[in-house]
């Protein structure tokens, strides 16, 4: 199986090619690719966890008594 | 204030797709440089995110970012690379945005702001305003744009424009 490739225009002349990635330049995006993965799975879990606890919050003041209204005032 | 804008080179991506897009031997003609883009990824995401490669550069090599996103709901901010759409986004829908590089080709470090944005006909899709650093002082000839993830889908677009303020 061939290797990803990539386009290339020379802006100088107009030309643009078509090339193959290098076994170096697919291990390396192989590897950015996984990085990437790793912190946006981070990024994600501490959203929801955000999220997650500010749902909490706002359930424990209604408990409290507060209105819809007044809870989301403390937001603002 | 540039009064021109002038089309410098652009590329659809072909069937198969392909893991970016570059721009190479960029004159120091103008002043400005504007690349605008139209980007979906095989990526098994709803959103991506961009990787930079400058001067033929490793991935966001010499770079640092600051964004601000938002959803329509909450916003929040961390330091991804622009967003883009991954291909379990609304099919045939595309992430859309724009760089702007001032003095690209003067001799400081090159500062730079873009925004863009996911679309999908669903609940989520962000925008994104980017505020980035390339942290070397020469002159920049060649910009690549690619995914953080996967490799760019077929009919994908980049525009490199040049701006010029005489």
């Amino acid at each position: 199986m061939p290797n990803p490739t990539r386009i290339e225009i020379n802006c100088e002349t107009g030309v643009e090619s078509i090339i193959e990635l290098t076994d170096a330049e697919v291990a390396e995006l192989t590897y950015q690719a996984e990085l990437a993965a790793e912190k946006k799975a981070e990024e994600d879990a501490k959203a929801s966890a955000e999220a997650e606890a500010k749902a909490s919050a706002q359930a424990k003041l209604a408990a409290l008594g507060l209105t819809a209204e007044e809870i989301a005032a403390l937001s603002k | 204030m540039p009064n021109t804008f002038e089309l410098i080179a652009s590329s659809t991506v072909g069937a198969g797709g392909t893991s970016a897009i570059t721009f190479s031997s960029i004159a120091s003609t103008w002043t400005d440089l504007v690349l605008k883009f139209s980007l979906r990824t095989d990526a098994s995401l709803g959103q991506d995110n961009v990787k930079l490669y400058i001067n033929g550069g490793t991935a966001n090599q010499y770079l640092t970012t600051k964004d601000v996103r938002g959803n329509g709901s909450a916003a929040s901010s961390a330091s991804e690379v622009m967003v883009i759409n991954g291909n379990t986004a609304t099919s045939n829908t595309f992430g859309n945005g724009e760089i702007y590089l001032p003095n690209y080709a003067g001799s400081t470090n090159k500062s730079m702001s873009a925004d863009s944005v996911s679309e999908n006909n669903a609940t989520t899709a962000f925008t994104f305003l980017n505020a980035l650093l390339w942290s070397q002082t020469s002159a920049i000839t060649s910009i690549a744009i690619g995914s953080a993830t996967g490799n760019l889908m077929q009919y994908s677009t980049a525009y490199l424009y040049g701006v010029k303020n005489a």
